[in-house]
């Protein structure tokens, strides 16, 4: 694929934590920046400036996933919106019942505020995943009672890109007039997100993950779904999210899934391409590696990969001094001792999941990035297998590594 | 965050390997983190001549178990165990709050290479650790 190898100092392969911004939304911003300071709840013609502003990057996210505009709330992120969407729906929904189904895989922003609610009186019910880090659907079925008020799983995880059945559980779930959440903060921009094919009451987005700005977000909310506001104050975000809005990250994030919705189908093809490249030379060249996931049923630009012999973040920090920036896990929990919770959640053992390394594509990665990866990847490896207490690693021709 | 001396030990470790036949050998494992150090010291009147290490482990674990098969040669191997985790820490500068665990595990295996030094030199067997897994 690649016929010569040029010199490359820097490749970033860890899009799935953040994404650098592109240069049309960094345009967008800095015009917004420049223009229109005004708040947006004041009256005057600078407030009405940068509410006009505001609400045109409201049209743009609810176009690019299918909402309405007024069911769109912008938040400081995936987090953020998580947090709500769980906490919001819980509170405003007590007296339908008080149980909640999430999958053991979620994000931690997730978790922590499902294990936040138990610790108020909830009941939450954590669905187990199959080999390949998809929800057991059957155990979803099991696990609703006549309490049960929402259902929160991720359209696709974070650290092994597994795609979630989320429509089947939408409609199982409206068939028993429950809520489903998704976090879809990583498919944005490489899977359809519509939020009534997807048959979601609500949904979490964020921008940096699409070439926008970090530090905003949007929470989908279904008109006429309760939930109770997230932030008290001033009457922003219809008097549901209090504090001034950030209008130039939020024109950042309206241009970024402008862009992240017309270019969905293109990007998801080259990232497809780019993942079977890397995924076959990997193969071709290192030894006693297992994916962790399967290859088809995972976002097109995740590749999740155990190097038996090979603590991950000894790999991690060996890639970085050849300038190949990867991750261990997700960013969120890189600086966990802790193995990741979506390995063991697979059946994987400490050691394999502690032996993980996660490869994130973007859009802009070129076969000769790729090429160097892996040869960088297969040096780092030999390197780290060398002084590794755990052996005896066979290459094909039965010789130790 | 690592610093740069660290770093520099972790990718230019020395003493990397295996002492066929080493008069002393510790092997410690961390429960939470999986890591595994193994240190071999080859010892003559009294004292280390050389060392070696093999480690699966962060790059904090394997650059202080560099360190400690630099700080054990030429030391008597009585001595060894006054080695303290700050000792090691200090030659690479010291370390992320969050990686002082690795010092512990690097220790850990000197004491064991020192026990296991003195149960050879009185012939006794090796008590059964259980396994890594």
């Amino acid at each position: 694929m690649a016929n010569k190898k040029p010199e490359i100092k820097e490749v970033y392969m860890d899009y799935a934590a953040t994404t650098p911004m592109s240069s049309e939304v960094y345009r967008e911003m800095l015009d917004v920046y420049q223009k229109t300071f005004g708040n947006s709840s004041s009256l005057h013609y600078a407030g009405r400036a940068a509410q006009a502003i505001l609400e045109q990057a409201r049209i743009r996210v609810a176009k690019a996933i299918g909402a309405k505009a007024g069911e769109v709330y912008f938040t400081s992120g995936g987090t953020e919106g998580n947090n709500w969407a769980i906490k919001g729906v819980a509170h405003a929904n007590r007296g339908n019942g008080n149980h909640i189904i999430t999958s053991c895989i979620e994000h931690p922003s997730v978790l922590e505020a499902c294990r936040s609610l138990e610790k108020e009186g909830f009941r939450v019910t954590y669905i187990p995943v199959d080999k390949d880090g998809v929800v057991d659907y059957a155990a979803i079925i099991k696990a609703i009672c006549p309490e049960t008020i929402l259902i929160s799983v991720m359209l696709a995880n974070n650290e092994v890109g597994s795609i979630q059945p989320i429509r089947a559980i939408a409609e199982l779930a409206h068939s028993q007039k429950i809520l489903v959440h998704t976090d879809a903060v990583q498919a944005l921009g490489v899977l359809p997100v519509n939020v009534d094919e997807l048959g979601v009451d609500l949904m979490t987005i964020s921008a940096h993950k699409v070439y926008g700005p970090k530090g905003v977000g949007a929470l989908y909310v279904k008109k006429g779904v309760k939930i109770s506001k997230f932030m008290d104050g001033g009457e922003q975000e219809k008097d549901m999210r209090a504090g001034t809005c950030n209008i130039p990250a939020i024109a950042g994030m309206g241009k970024a899934v402008e862009i992240a919705a017309k270019e969905q189908e293109q990007t998801a093809q080259t990232l497809k391409n780019i993942k079977r490249y890397f995924w076959k030379k990997v193969n071709d060249r290192i030894y006693n590696i297992s994916l962790n996931g399967n290859l088809a049923n995972r976002l097109p630009n995740n590749l999740n990969i155990s190097f038996e012999g090979v603590e991950g973040e000894s790999l991690l920090m060996m890639l970085d001094f050849k300038g190949i920036a990867v991750s261990t896990g997700s960013a969120c929990s890189s600086g966990s001792v802790a193995p990741s919770h979506v390995l063991l959640a697979m059946g994987k053992t400490a050691e394999q999941a502690r032996s993980s390394i996660r490869f994130s594509f973007g859009k802009h990665i070129t076969p000769p990035e790729v090429d160097y990866v892996v040869e960088e990847l297969y040096k780092a490896v030999k390197k780290l297998r060398s002084i590794s207490a755990i052996r005896i690693y066979k290459d094909k021709d039965g010789e130790e590594e | 965050m690592y610093n740069d001396k660290m770093l520099e030990y972790f990718y230019n470790p020395k003493n990397v390997g295996v002492i066929k036949g080493a008069d002393g050998m510790g092997k410690a494992v961390c429960d939470s983190t999986g890591e595994i150090v193994k240190l071999y010291v080859k010892v003559e009147d009294g004292k280390v001549t050389d060392a070696k290490f093999q480690t699966y482990g962060t790059a904090g674990t394997i650059a202080l178990s560099s360190v400690a098969t630099e700080i054990v040669i030429g030391k008597n191997i009585e001595d060894l165990v006054k080695i303290s985790e700050d000792d090691l820490c200090s030659v690479v500068a010291g370390m992320p709050a969050d990686k002082n665990y690795c010092a512990s595990i690097v220790k850990e295996a000197i004491d064991e290479s020192v026990a296991d030094y003195k149960r050879k030199l009185v012939g006794e067997k090796k008590p059964r650790k259980k396994k890594s897994k």
